[in-house]
């Protein structure tokens, strides 16, 4: 019964003009606008050159504040939402500066994880998406006891934690490679 | 340390997609990370995905071909077909993006430069949600080639951009369907970026006779593939 599998469909690249296709204009609203409590993350996404990307996608993924999601495969996660209009699922193409943005309320912790948002990046030039996450600069206790974290070396740490830049503002830049090269997984 | 973790999703065979770094395809120099990806378990912010339904459906976003006053130019097709995971399970519910050049090969995008016409009457982009069976269809007309500078005399093989969502993160997947024995392929280094031959073939459409509309609109049949989940404990093959 599970031997005969079927050969998944191989990625492609987003190409130059995802816009067509992948942008909503509410894309950017995990949460409404007005939703107590909302924090805006965002950054840059550079290139290996350390040049902005104008033509890529950023899209997040993440549990409420109570590290709930609401999807039948969130066990016991599972409720009615905490924060009316609560999406969890974000998208933000870059502009011509290569910034990105998402509206969102910080997420709980998810069982024995800190508080973190899955992060998945499209682009010209990307044959397939690359995956990372992002962890919080107030939760230290939780970072240091992080199962995925304590896979990272030490030293690339720190590319994986937004910075805050001011009252309920929170940056993260994506570097794809190069110095300082963001910290990518295989999922 | 034993961690609870729910049962995820199974990696593809090796070959199946393309690595990050293809010399052949010039813009991934600068993009493709240097370091090697570290594995990541999946818990459950992997197994769970937004589960986007008919929220994100537009009345006519199923039918590129009657999106403005007048119809687009080109050759009607109905594009159309399964998706389901390697277990050959369903995929029901879930959202499909598309996008693609009009007739010329010319996308309606500010960033396309390319001298083809734009069509009034093409916007290029649609959206659909599978059905209960995992089905969806599309109408629209069947895309042209267009050039692109990354080798002397480059031309992309007509194609459709496809996203798709599944049921988790895991699965999320983007991908361009193209067209039977297009002559384009052997000099394309997207399509060919694919190692697996037998991969590469998947991204490649089937002319469906039984599903034209006579007189009206010929038909391509693209199923779509997206990861199965891996075995519980118990139903784990012994070797
Ligand atoms: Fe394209």
């Amino acid at each position: 019964m599970t031997e005969t599998q079927l050969g998944p469909t191989p990625s492609q690249t987003v190409g130059p003009f995802l816009h067509i296709g992948l942008t909503w204009p509410d894309g950017a609203d995990v949460v409404p606008e007005g939703t107590p409590g909302a924090i805006r993350i965002g950054g840059v996404l550079y290139d290996g050159n350390g040049d902005p990307v104008p033509d890529g996608l950023v899209e997040t993924w993440q549990a409420d504040p109570e590290g709930r999601f609401d999807h039948p495969d969130g066990e016991a996660s599972r409720g009615a939402p905490l924060v009316p209009g609560f999406r969890g699922f974000g998208r933000c193409a870059t502009g011509a500066d290569g910034r990105w943005e998402v509206r969102t309320v910080k997420p709980g912790a998810v069982a024995e994880q800190a508080p973190h948002i899955d992060v998945s990046v499209f682009a010209r030039g990307l044959l397939d998406r690359v995956v990372t996450r992002i962890y919080f600069p107030d939760e230290e206790v939780a970072n240091a006891r992080d199962p995925l974290l304590a896979e990272v070396p030490a030293a690339r740490v720190p590319a994986l934690i937004a910075r805050p830049t001011g009252l309920g503002e929170l940056r993260f830049d994506i570097r794809l490679r190069g110095e300082g090269e963001t910290v990518f997984f295989q999922i | 340390m034993t961690l609870s973790r729910p049962v995820g999703y199974r990696s593809a065979p090796d070959g199946t997609h393309p690595p990050l770094d293809h010399p052949d395809y010039r813009s991934t120099a600068p993009r493709a990370p240097s370091q090697p990806p570290i594995v990541l378990p999946h818990r459950l912010t992997e197994v769970t995905g937004p589960l986007l339904a008919g929220e994100r459906i537009g009345e006519r976003d199923h039918d590129l071909t009657t999106q403005h006053d007048g119809e687009a130019l080109g050759q009607r097709i109905v594009v159309f077909g399964r998706v389901c995971d390697s277990d050959g399970r369903a995929v029901p519910d879930t959202l499909v993006e598309i996008w693609q050049a009009n007739a010329a090969g010319r996308y309606a995008h500010p960033g396309d430069n390319w001298s083809a016409p734009l069509d009034p009457n093409f916007t290029g982009g649609g959206r659909v949600v599978t059905d209960s069976a995992g089905n969806y269809s599309f109408t629209t007309i069947k895309p042209g080639a267009y050039p692109w500078s990354n080798h002397h005399n480059a031309w992309r093989p007509s194609h459709i951009h496809f996203s798709l969502f599944g049921r988790a993160f895991t699965q999320r997947l983007v991908t361009q369907m193209y067209f039977p024995d297009d002559p384009l392929f052997a000099q394309d280094p997207i399509f060919n970026s694919v190692p697996d031959p037998k991969a590469r073939q998947r991204l490649i459409s089937t002319f469906d006779l039984a599903a034209t509309r006579p007189g009206w609109a010929l038909a391509y049949r693209f199923d779509i593939v997206l990861r199965g989940r891996e075995q519980t404990p118990f139903e784990e093959p012994h070797d």
